[in-house]
Order: structure tokens, then C-alpha cells, then sequence
């Protein structure tokens, strides 16, 4: 086995100039197959930088300014509704006639909407609902074509075909009808059985909502998780784990899943715009959220019919649905480049 | 060729049986009776309630229902609609002209954007030109159509007064058509434009940096040619394959876009036969998308297949 050990990097090369550090590429204190340790007189090893995968990801992720932009962008999204609404002075129910649709002022810095309600404080606390949604509905999504995936890329033969028969079924389904189907005839049903079993109507029309989003939305993760499993379950390293005996289970999760797990952050991420669009999209045609509930596609339909009178009504929550996608599927882009084995250094 | 035909038909057919028995399960078990349609109205006399619930065979089991409803379907009944009260079918037709102009001219401002822009974008790589692009293809591809729609709406309507945003049928006349279409076109099909540039430069970006056109340079042959002749014509493969699976998405799209400007389409007659529960009209429609899907599949496989001489179907 050979050692190398960059001892003096070309200046302004860009691995070592981050931080003046040392890189070694190799363990450098390993025992040599002469017995000597492969430290290098003068240099003192202990003190260089680990790199581990995701140390490498984060350092390249942090070079794609947009990237960055969008990571700043949405948790400050999240900081503002999760944290910033029991913050916010004003309330999101409280009716005030005299400055119905009210612009911009110091006391309703968003203006105030038909019934003279703040609009800041409904968007603060729809985007709850909006973000929580996109972020629960691409984690079933991912769950769910997660676990179809690998289970027909490593055990092959008829699970295989079988659930890839079912991908493609689910792939023809005419989505956007569905979802708005579904959505219209169950809705109900949900929200009276919630609001039995655990005294929160709107609760149960979440969990419809991020089911349905979720389970329309599962196809092209599945096929990604099988084919990266199909290939990487025929390396060596797999060979190896079967014959000294480890169970399926351990090399599906502990040997083959950590190595195609790039490709599937990516998707999660670009997965919550997509749904925060959906559950907008759903809402803004009256056919998502009860009307009492402020998220920001249901603010866009009861702005719809009074863009002449009152603009900002509109303006404000369609701004924060485009500015939350923007920022994460800016994230998705540096996380793909950043996760790029081909890309890094 | 010919034997890959048949057995992609077949597996279409199929597919079609196990969408409609999605579709019709979905709402045969759905809460409150939405196949019994009139039957469930309040106002009905018990007895006659009954009468009508047998007579449209609501009590028979879920599969005896689908079944009556699948032969019916094929032999061209597509039962009449609650609302309108004419039958589905004169119904649905009635409502696909305005559609299809409208997708189909979205569908050619996307190309007619998209291509021209993502070709000179991979071209000029890294150029202030293909920044700009990236940029605007990338805001493009993250803004939803309901808020673009609102904004040109906010800008075009509300203050510069240039167009009406209600569609009005009444309208005759190519000028009056025209500019209360403009709006709807040019958001669907920037929407399509938008995703379709950052793929027409994806596409050119790659075959640019082949062999076979360095060669077609080296050899002297002008940028014009090299450009048209040898990388496009490879590079449009892939994307004439995915214009044809954009189709039945364009038509998902003008569901909302029908909505915010208030289109008299059959994205407008879905939601409203939501609304009103009419039941045959929203199978209909919901069936009529899913065929496309299927359909738009099988011509893009065989699109790819007689466009690139390389890939054999079999």
C-alpha cells in the first residue's frame, strides 16, 4: 500500500488554502508494512483537519452563494412562523371593520384583509401550516419510495416486478384531478373523526392533505432508490457483508443505503417545494384548508375576487409561497452539487 | 417494431382498467354517497329515494357497479350530467375547443421560448446571456402559476387596464379572443417554458462536448452549421420526448389557470363538477387526463425510438 501525504500543497490550492491547515488523504499515523509509523519528521500530524462526507458536503455546499441564500432564506421562514407568531402582538381572528382592507400601516405593517384582520399575523401562522405540510408530505413521500424501492431493487424477481408495476400504475394516475377529488369528497369525513377522536377538526384535514400529497408523490424517488440498489448491491463490498454472514435487513440499511442516500436528500429537498406549491394549489381553489384556517394558498383565494380594491391581499401571501420554493429548490441545487461525488475535491 | 407496438397497447389497456377502478373505487367508498347523486338530496321523498337508488343499482356491490359503469363507458354513455342535465359527452366536447387552444398556443410560446434561449444559453456557457437565462429559468420554475397569474392580472388588468381577466365566451373576433387570451397563454406557457429551457440546455450542454463536433469544427465547417446541423439535431431527441409527456401536464396546469381567469375549459367544468358533486362529468374529465397520460407515454417511447435510430424497441 502506498502513502501519500501532501506535505506542501501548491500554494492557493483550494482544499488546503481554507484554513492553512495540513490534509492528509490517507491516515498518516497507520502502521507502515515495515513496521514504522508513517509520520513525517518536523510535521505534526495531530492536528490536521478530519474530513468526514458530510464535513466535505457542507465545505462545498458553503462555495454556492445561491445555496446559501436559500438556506439563510428558509430558516428564517421557519424561525419567523414556528418562533415569531406567539411573538407577533397582533391576532389572526381579531375583526375590525373599520380598516377592512386596510394597506400598509405601522400598527398592520402587511395591511389588514376583508374582515380587517391582520394579514402578517395570518401569514405568520399559515405558513406554519404551509411549511409543515410540504415538509411532512415529502417525508412520506420519501418514506414510502424509499422503502419500495429497496425493497424491489435488493430482493429483485416478483416483489420487484410487482411494485414496479405499481410505481407505474401510480406514475399514469391523473394527479392533479385526484388530489382535488380526493380532497373535496374526504374532507369532511376527516375532520369529523378528528375532531372526535382528538378535538382538532383541522388536524385531521392536515393528515388528509399531507397523505394525499404524499402518496401521489412517491414514484420517482421509489425508482431511484431501486435502480441505485440494483447497482450497488452487486460491488464487492456487499459480497463481502453477505459472506461473513450479516442479515438482509443490516445490508439493505447499514451497508447499501448509506451510499445512495445523496440522491434521496436531494429529492426530500426539492420534494417540500413541490408539495408547498400542491397544498397552495389545493387551497387556492377552495378545495384544501377550511376557509377559517390562514394558509397562504386559502389567503390567495379569498383575495382573488378583490385584486382591484386590495392588491396586497394577494401580493403578500403569493410572494411567500414563491420565495419559500425559490430558497429550497436553491438549497436542492447546492445539495446536489455538494453531494456530487464527481464534483468535489 | 411491430410486436413491441402491440405489447406497449396492451399494457396500456391495462393500465387504463386499473386507473378507472382507482378513480371509480375512490369514489364509490367515499362518505356521503356522491355515485347516488340526486338520490341523496334532502328534498327527495323517502320512497322515491329508494326507487331511484334501485334503478341506478347504488346498493349493488362495488365491483357489480363498476362493471356496469365500464361497458357503458366503452360503448360511448357517458350517463348525463347532474348539473347541466345533457349528456356528459355533448357536455365535455362543448368545453374542449377553448382548452386546447389555449394549451395548445401555451405549448407553442414554451417552445418557441424555451428552444431558441436554451440553445444559445449552452452555447454561450457561463456568458452574461446564460446567467440571465439560468436566473429566469430558475425564478420561472419555482413560481407557481396561481401567484403569476395574480401578478399579471395585478399589472395588465388593475393597473395598466390592457385586458380583461375575466374570460368572457361571448366574445367574437379574432382581437377580442385574442387579448382575453393572451393572459392564460402566456402564464401556462411561460410556466412550461421556464422547465423546459433549463432541460433544451441541459440537453445541447451535453452533446456540445463530443467528439463528433469538434470534429464537425475542426474540419472547418461554420458555427452555424456545427450548431444546427450536427448538436441540435442530436440534442432536440430527448426533448421532443419530454414535450410529448409535457402535454398531459399542460392540461393538469390549465385546471388552475382556467380558474384564475375564469375559462369556460373543461378544467373549469372539473372544479365545477367537484363542486356540485356531478358525478359523470368529474369521471369523465378525470379519465379523459388519465387516457392522455397513458397515451402521451406510448407516443414518447415511440417518438424516441424513430427519432434516434440507436435505441431498438424490443
Amino acid at each position: 500500500m502506498t502513502q501519500r501525504v501532501d506535505i506542501a500543497p501548491a500554494a492557493g490550492s483550494a482544499g488546503s488554502a481554507l484554513d492553512g491547515r495540513l490534509t492528509a488523504p490517507v491516515d498518516a499515523e497507520a502502521p507502515r508494512a515495515d513496521g514504522s509509523t508513517g509520520t513525517v519528521p518536523g510535521v505534526d500530524f495531530r492536528f490536521r483537519e478530519q474530513r468526514s462526507l458530510w464535513g466535505n458536503a457542507w465545505r462545498q455546499f458553503r462555495r454556492h452563494k445561491l445555496a446559501m441564500f436559500g438556506l439563510v432564506v428558509f430558516i428564517a421562514m421557519l424561525l419567523a412562523t414556528f418562533v415569531g407568531t406567539p411573538l407577533y402582538p397582533q391576532e389572526i381572528d381579531t375583526i375590525d371593520f373599520s380598516v377592512s382592507g386596510g394597506s400598509l400601516t405601522w400598527q398592520h405593517p402587511f395591511g389588514t384583509d376583508s374582515l380587517g384582520r391582520d394579514m402578517l399575523a395570518r401569514i405568520l401562522w399559515g405558513g406554519r401550516i404551509s411549511l409543515a405540510v410540504g415538509i411532512i408530505a415529502a417525508l412520506v413521500a420519501i418514506l414510502v419510495g424509499t422503502t419500495v424501492g429497496a425493497i424491489a431493487g435488493f430482493f429483485g424477481g416478483a416483489a420487484d416486478t410487482l411494485l414496479m408495476r405499481l410505481t407505474d400504475l401510480f406514475i399514469s394516475l391523473p394527479q392533479i384531478p385526484l388530489l382535488l377529488v380526493v380532497s373535496f369528497l374526504y374532507r369532511d369525513a376527516f375532520f369529523g373523526i378528528f375532531q372526535q377522536r382528538f378535538g382538532s377538526g383541522v388536524l385531521g384535514v392536515f393528515v388528509l392533505i399531507v397523505l394525499v400529497i404524499g402518496l401521489l408523490s412517491w414514484m420517482p424517488t421509489a425508482r431511484l432508490v431501486r435502480a441505485s440498489f440494483l447497482s450497488t448491491r452487486e460491488k464487492e463490498f456487499i459480497e463481502a457483508a453477505r459472506s461473513i454472514g450479516t442479515s438482509r435487513l443490516s445490508q439493505m440499511f447499514k451497508h447499501i443505503l448509506p451510499n445512495v442516500v445523496s440522491p434521496i436528500i436531494v429529492a426530500a429537498t426539492l420534494g417540500i417545494g413541490a408539495a408547498i406549491i400542491t397544498e397552495s394549489a389545493l387551497s387556492f381553489l377552495g378545495l384544501g384548508f377550511p376557509s377559517d384556517v390562514p394558509t397562504w394558498g386559502s389567503m390567495l383565494y379569498e383575495a382573488k375576487d378583490r385584486f382591484s380594491i386590495a392588491p396586497h391581499e394577494a401580493v403578500f401571501p403569493g410572494l411567500m409561497i414563491f420565495l419559500t420554493v425559490l430558497a429550497i429548490n436553491y438549497i436542492g441545487d447546492g445539495l446536489r452539487d455538494a453531494l456530487d461525488p464527481r464534483k468535489s475535491q | 417494431m411491430g410486436r413491441y407496438l402491440i405489447r406497449r397497447l396492451l399494457v396500456s389497456v391495462v393500465s387504463l382498467i386499473a386507473i378507472s377502478m382507482v378513480v371509480f373505487g375512490i369514489l364509490a367508498v367515499a362518505p356521503g354517497d356522491p355515485l347516488a347523486g340526486f338520490a341523496t338530496n334532502p328534498n327527495v321523498p323517502p320512497e322515491l329515494r329508494q326507487r331511484i337508488r334501485a334503478s341506478m343499482g347504488i346498493d349493488d356491490p362495488i365491483p357489480v357497479q363498476y362493471a356496469r359503469w365500464a361497458s357503458s363507458y366503452v360503448r360511448g354513455d357517458w350517463m348525463v350530467s347532474y348539473t347541466a342535465k345533457i349528456p356528459v359527452r355533448d357536455y365535455v366536447m362543448g368545453r374542449i375547443p377553448v382548452t386546447l387552444m389555449i394549451t395548445g398556443s401555451a405549448f407553442l410560446v414554451s417552445i418557441l421560448v424555451a428552444v431558441p434561449i436554451g440553445v444559445i444559453s449552452a452555447i454561450k456557457q457561463y456568458s452574461l446571456f446564460d446567467q440571465v437565462a439560468t436566473t429566469f429559468a430558475f425564478l420561472g420554475f419555482s413560481l407557481p402559476t396561481f401567484f403569476s397569474g395574480i401578478l399579471m392580472i395585478l399589472l395588465f388588468s388593475v393597473t395598466l387596464n390592457w385586458f380583461d381577466f375575466v374570460y368572457d365566451s361571448q366574445v367574437t373576433g379574432f382581437w377580442g379572443n385574442f387579448k382575453q387570451s393572451v393572459m392564460p397563454i402566456a402564464v401556462l406557457g411561460l410556466a412550461g417554458a421556464a422547465q423546459l429551457t433549463r432541460f433544451v440546455r441541459a440537453s445541447m450542454l451535453e452533446i456540445i462536448s463530443q467528439d463528433f463536433v469538434r470534429t464537425a469544427r475542426a474540419k472547418g465547417l461554420r458555427e452555424l452549421v456545427v450548431v444546427r446541423g450536427h448538436a441540435m439535431r442530436n440534442a432536440m431527441i430527448p426533448v421532443v420526448t419530454i414535450l410529448a409527456l409535457q402535454i398531459p401536464e399542460l392540461f393538469g396546469g390549465a385546471i388552475i389557470t382556467e380558474q384564475i381567469f375564469r375559462v369556460p375549459g373543461i378544467g373549469r367544468a372539473l372544479i365545477d363538477g367537484i363542486y356540485s358533486k356531478d358525478v359523470p362529468v368529474v369521471m369523465a374529465i378525470t379519465f379523459g387526463i388519465a387516457v392522455l397520460v397513458v397515451v402521451f407515454n406510448v407516443v414518447a417511447d415511440i417518438l424516441y425510438a424513430v427519432l434516434d435510430p440507436r435505441i431498438r424497441l424490443g
